[in-house]
């Protein structure tokens, strides 16, 4: 995958090439129009812009991650992976999904940051380590996962944080934390960055973010923690098909009663959608099958801050739910203030570090966090 | 032997077992939006398009709303970009257009509510190219990937 500027043909022009009619074109946009979240009367607006649009290049970093994000993003239907590749984006770097490997796969990042500076998206999945902690916990080509980022990001438009753990520390930050791992948004402060979160992201979520920045040539609008409103701005509990069973106090009590078969309310077995936002109710997995609560199980509240922390998977939600709302927002607003102030202090001391970045050393990997 | 035949098994009759789909009631908004949108068509001609798959749409729901609108005389299929089928439904002017890509994967399922479906209109710019064309058949000449309607 050799790096390369952003190619001079606009969409529409790639299309023609490959014989696409203009009914083809008009379907595109449907599916396009859909896949953002967007109403189909939007079609002509998203057909004229995307005529326009240019391939932005994109950089993919992982950090602390189990490569689910990549796993979801794989199995995106609409478009397929390979047309997002060939056709929305050009992905310049990804450690998964590029042939390169070593020095040249290092190479191509490079390439790619220099020959697009100031116009590239660079997407992170994972935590990763805080300036403080073990560099050691995470490193690629030697280096830390920290350095990494804010080299890439120097340059970058936008900085897409995709999955939990990228967007709020995830399963590498929960309690006790032993990796020290902070969160994209914890670490960059003068770039805009837009939080993906899910564990793993509905993989037409990803690519309706990336199609969104294609079309109209700018980020989406956002809600209080960063994630796109066209995806995150209703909770699972208000799109979901069992809340008329919840609005009549209809609730499964176990997993195997009668309310359960009956398809009732999961509230009690600890379903946290009430305090969940995501798009799963109406875009589902795997290709528009099914999701959690169509499969019988609660919602476990995974695309939220701290969900892991947040008490049992199967303990109902016990706070009122504006509280809990209000609650979380506080303990962000708090978070991201001492996020601030941490990354500030860390990027002054490490500032000409990065300018001459060197590879982690045995003395720091035997240091403690 | 693995011992799994000690774990008694049961099997039970429900709901979801007795061939009739379910209906969770999140239909009916939609037919209620449908007949909205036929009053402004008569009204005005104003068409609409509403995105199904941006429906919370529980099991059963889809096929209670398909059921409802039944199946009309007309259907359609146009090749692009995998294949789209449209279906007219019972009611005159309320069309089903299923958009799928090449490996029968649906992108997305619209209720379209105009006298024809956008789709199977011929688009502007290829109108204005239409008398071009024909000339160029009646100079002899077709153009390459317009096969002749025989073919």
């Amino acid at each position: 995958m050799a790096a390369r500027e952003t190619p001079d043909k606009t969409l529409g022009e790639s299309l023609r090439d490959i014989g696409l009619s203009r009914r083809g074109f008009l379907k595109f946009c449907a599916a396009t129009a859909s896949m953002m979240a967007l109403p189909p009367s939007m079609a002509p607006a998203i057909a004229a812009a995307l005529e326009q649009a240019r391939r932005p290049s994109v950089i993919w970093l992982s950090f602390q991650e189990c490569t689910g994000c990549t796993e979801s993003l794989t199995r995106s239907h609409s478009p397929s992976v390979e047309e997002l590749i060939f056709d929305f984006i050009s992905l310049d770097y990804h450690h998964t999904l590029q042939a390169a490997a070593g020095e040249a796969a290092e190479a191509a990042r490079l390439q790619a940051m220099e020959a697009n500076r100031g116009e590239y998206l660079v997407i992170v999945d994972g935590s990763i380590p805080g300036p403080d902690a073990n560099p050691g916990f995470s490193t690629v080509a030697g280096h830390s996962n920290y350095d990494i980022l804010m080299e890439t990001v120097e340059h970058a438009a936008a900085v897409i944080a995709v999955g939990t753990c990228a967007a709020f520390g995830g399963l590498p930050q929960a309690k006790p934390n032993p990796t020290g791992a902070m969160s994209v948004m914890d670490l960059v402060k003068d770039k805009p960055v837009i939080n993906v979160s899910g564990c793993p992201p509905i993989p037409m979520v990803i690519t309706g973010v990336l199609a969104h920045y294609l079309t109209f040539g700018r980020l989406p609008e956002l809600d209080a923690y960063h994630r796109p409103m066209a995806f995150y701005g209703q909770s699972i509990h208000d799109r979901c098909y069992r809340r008329p069973f919840y609005d009549k106090g209809l609730f499964a009590d176990s997993f195997d009663d009668e309310g359960a078969k009956l398809g009732w309310c999961l509230y009690r077995l600890g379903c946290k959608g009430p305090t969940t936002f995501n798009a799963c109710a109406t875009m589902r997995w795997n290709a528009g099958t099914s999701w959690p609560i169509e499969s019988g199980h609660p919602c476990l509240g995974c695309s939220e801050p701290s969900f892991w922390d947040g008490g049992g998977f199967y303990e109902p939600v016990s706070v009122p739910i504006g509280t809990s709302t209000t609650t979380l927002l506080e303990a962000a607003a708090v978070g991201a203030v001492a996020g601030a102030g941490i990354a500030t202090v860390a990027r002054k001391g490490k500032k000409d570090a990065v300018k001459t970045r060197q590879p982690v050393t045995i003395e720091e990997l035997e240091q403690k966090l | 032997m693995s011992g799994s035949d000690q774990i008694p098994v049961s099997i039970e009759s429900s709901a979801s077992c007795s061939g009739k789909p379910r209906d969770y009631g999140n239909a009916r908004a939609v037919l209620g939006q449908i007949r909205h949108a036929l009053e402004r068509l008569i009204a005005s001609g104003e068409e609409t398009r509403i995105d199904l798959n941006a429906m919370p749409f529980g099991p059963g729901d889809l096929e209670h709303l398909t059921n409802c609108l039944g199946t009309g005389e007309v259907q359609a299929s146009v090749e692009a970009l995998g294949p789209t089928r449209i279906q007219e439904t019972a009611i005159p002017g309320v069309w089903l257009v299923d958009y799928l890509n090449a490996e029968n994967q649906r992108l997305t399922l619209h209720i379209e509510i105009a006298n024809v479906p956008q789709i199977l209109c011929p688009q502007p710019q290829d109108l204005a190219l239409a008398i071009d064309r024909l000339d160029a058949r009646l100079d002899g000449t077709p153009a390459p990937n317009t096969p002749p309607l025989s073919s």
